[in-house]
């Protein structure tokens, strides 16, 4: 995974809520084995059928900063969803509210997800309308979005801003504690099932 | 402070806890399917690391097998080279396949409790969210991506962190004709799709109680459908009789032990819930949606609602792309909803109980003229069990399409796919733009509404329905 600290680019607004990980890469495009070339099916269906889709409009083709209605990314566990997402040039996500999984997936996949108060994805979305080059900078170091003048801070626990400052591999962390895997096993009931004679 | 069951089920798979960081959870059961695990045995490769616990992995092949000419290679290569990945990965690994045509072969969701695998108090992880199914026996289940996959491949273990307690509690008797499936929807219709975000949902209750096994599947399966990670149903006697004698049960000495084990996996009287839902069993009808977000659902004797009627902006803006995309117009009677298909299958509701329901109301009718049905059972040996029963010639009979065993049209990974503008009644758990097919258009119903409503090519309960021969 990429170390994240701090990120600029232009952002663009998805006015959508409720966008499920069907709209961001549907089923089909999951068929893949390798772990890049997902662009291809990022907002596939909307970039086909909606001529004005926000992701259509040539001034938000470069931007690596999406600023999402709420409840972004349910439905599918499919990581494939944020591999997309940064296969397609994104690094940031903003959202007032994220669904568990996608979350929980883009702290391992590189992709940082934001969460700010509504008020503040709506400003966002306002200004990066108003302006599509706008710059907006994303400092995990700092815990801050910022463009134009305002500054807009948001929470993340220390241990994932840690890991994703540090772009740490979460497998290589864990098997630091082995002993305390190894003493856990000794220790489990003889009759929990095994998958293997 | 006493605790939820949840909480205990956690507590009891700590590995390790320290101040500023996540716990490391233990991982019981490790489910695998050919979607979200190459890239996971990939980068096993690519450090040099091995499975940690073969012996609590097991795979299957769902999401893109056909369900027609069986004996055939996969005719799409990409499918193909999928599924053959996973054969590859976990013959290289040692874990236990279960290959088409098998009889352990089918949705993941529906093999780990058919073959006793899915046990009280165990965490049951696997990359893909209906993962939540399995909590129905009490245990903690849930979605992973595919880097957790390949954690818990190399470890055993995943880094978590406590989630929230709501309780979902439904007393009383549910009406006749009204099933897990419609009280899952209207769940999902009052809490919302991200109303169980953070939280981990138990359901309670006398409703609940009195459900089958199959039927507490299909509502933790849909937990994720509102928003929620897990939800999970504190096991009892119907738990335990479903479980003796399956394949990987405990027997003898290590049954009793087990079972006295269980019997204590049932939230403290004086625990407390971060939120509490209460819901009256008598109180539901069967529930369909008209949206394309599986909140977006209603009392199949509604009507398709007014955008304007939502009070809160984004819900009105959601209503209205809705009705865009599913070619409705608000007020429109939800019964005079004609589809073109009726899909029966899916891990909510492909299982045996399911399969019933519908030939039940099938027998003797016939599936109607622009309407086609596919009924695709979850498992393999869920299908054997339906022909044994003689199900699959009611189907036939009726009209219907007898298909082989996955994930199917649930989510149009293989050949089963709705055309553009299509609309099905479907007992899967996703009405999503797109999700059965390019331009599809879903409606979320019960395995009784699905048979209903083929029988008359609109959206149809049961009880509306004339006898056969009457």
């Amino acid at each position: 995974m990429d170390a994240f600290t701090t990120h600029t680019g232009t952002a663009a607004p998805l006015r959508r809520s409720n966008v499920d990980t069907d709209q961001i890469i549907p089923a089909e495009y999951l068929k893949r084995i390798t772990r890049t070339g997902f662009e291809d099916g990022l907002f596939v269906a909307w970039r086909t059928n909606e001529p004005d889709f926000v992701l259509n409009q040539p001034q938000y083709a470069d931007a690596s900063v999406l600023v999402a209605g709420p409840d972004f990314g349910t439905g599918s566990s499919r990581e494939h969803a944020n591999w997309a997402l940064l296969d397609g040039g994104f690094r940031v996500v903003i959202s007032a509210r994220f669904a568990d999984i996608f979350r929980n997936n883009s702290t391992k996949s590189g992709l940082l997800t934001v969460v700010l108060p509504p008020a503040d994805v709506e400003a966002l979305q306002d200004a990066c309308e108003a302006d599509p080059t706008l710059p907006v900078t994303v400092d995990l170091v700092a815990k801050e979005v910022r463009w134009a003048d305002r500054v807009s801070g948001f929470e993340i626990d220390d241990y994932t801003r840690w890991r994703l400052l540090e772009g740490l591999d979460d497998i290589g962390l864990t098997e630091r504690h082995l002993d305390d895997i190894d003493a856990f096993e000794a220790a489990r009931p003889s009759w929990k099932p095994r998958t293997l004679a | 402070m006493g605790q939820t069951l949840a909480q205990k089920v956690y507590e009891q798979h700590v590995v390790r806890r320290t101040e500023g960081e996540p716990d490391l959870l233990y991982i019981d059961l490790h489910l695998v399917h050919e979607v979200t695990s190459p890239q996971a045995f990939d980068g096993l490769r690519a450090a040099g690391r091995t499975v940690r616990r073969p012996d609590l992995t097991m795979s299957t092949e769902d999401h893109n097998v056909p369900t027609t000419n069986l004996l055939a290679p996969i005719a799409d290569p990409v499918s193909r080279a999928q599924v053959e990945a996973l054969r590859t990965n976990t013959a290289e690994f040692g874990i236990r396949q279960a290959p088409m045509g098998t009889r352990d072969q089918g949705i993941v969701h529906v093999i780990g409790p058919q073959l006793g695998l899915t046990q009280p108090g165990m965490t049951i992880v696997c990359g893909d969210s209906h993962t939540s199914t399995h909590g129905a026996f009490g245990a903690l289940a849930f979605g992973i991506g595919t880097s957790e996959v390949e954690h818990v491949l190399a470890t055993q273990t995943l880094t978590q962190r406590p989630a929230k307690q709501m309780s979902v509690r439904v007393d009383g008797e549910l009406p006749v004709g009204v099933s897990a499936k419609d009280l899952i929807l209207a769940v999902i219709a009052e809490i919302g799709t991200g109303g169980g975000q953070g939280h981990v949902i138990e359901y309670r209750g006398s409703a609940v109680q009195g459900l089958s096994m199959e039927s507490r599947m299909t509502i933790c399966n849909m937990s994720i459908e509102a928003g929620a990670r897990a939800g999970l149903i504190a096991p009892d006697e119907t738990t335990f009789a479903y479980l003796a004698g399956r394949e990987h049960a405990p027997t003898g000495e290590d049954w009793d032990a087990a079972v006295a084990a269980w019997r204590e996996l049932r939230t403290d009287d004086d625990a407390v819930f971060d939120r509490e839902v209460v819901i009256d069993a008598a109180s539901l009808t069967p529930y369909v949606t008209w949206g394309t977000n599986p909140g977006q659902g209603l009392p199949i004797g509604a009507a398709v609602p007014d955008p304007a009627s939502f009070a809160d902006e984004s819900d009105r803006a959601a209503a209205e792309s809705a009705l865009a995309y599913m070619g409705l117009t608000a007020g429109t009677p939800l019964r005079d909803i004609s589809v073109d298909t009726v899909f029966l299958g899916s891990c909510t509701n492909g299982r045996i109980e399911d399969l019933r329901v519908a030939a039940e109301l099938l027998r003797g009718q016939h599936v109607a003229a622009d309407t086609r049905m596919l009924v695709v059972p979850g498992s393999v040996f869920v299908k054997q069990q339906a022909e044994e029963e003689g199900l699959d010639a009611v189907f036939t009979a009726a009209g219907a399409e007898w298909r082989g065993a996955g994930c199917s049209m649930c989510l149009g990974m293989n050949p089963d796919q709705l055309a553009p503008g299509e609309r099905s009644a479907s007992t899967s758990n996703r009405n999503f733009q797109g999700r059965q097919g390019k331009g599809g258009r879903t409606h979320l119903v019960s395995p009784a509404v699905a048979a209903a409503t083929a029988i008359t090519g609109k959206l149809t309960a049961p009880a509306d329905l004339v006898p056969a021969g009457a």
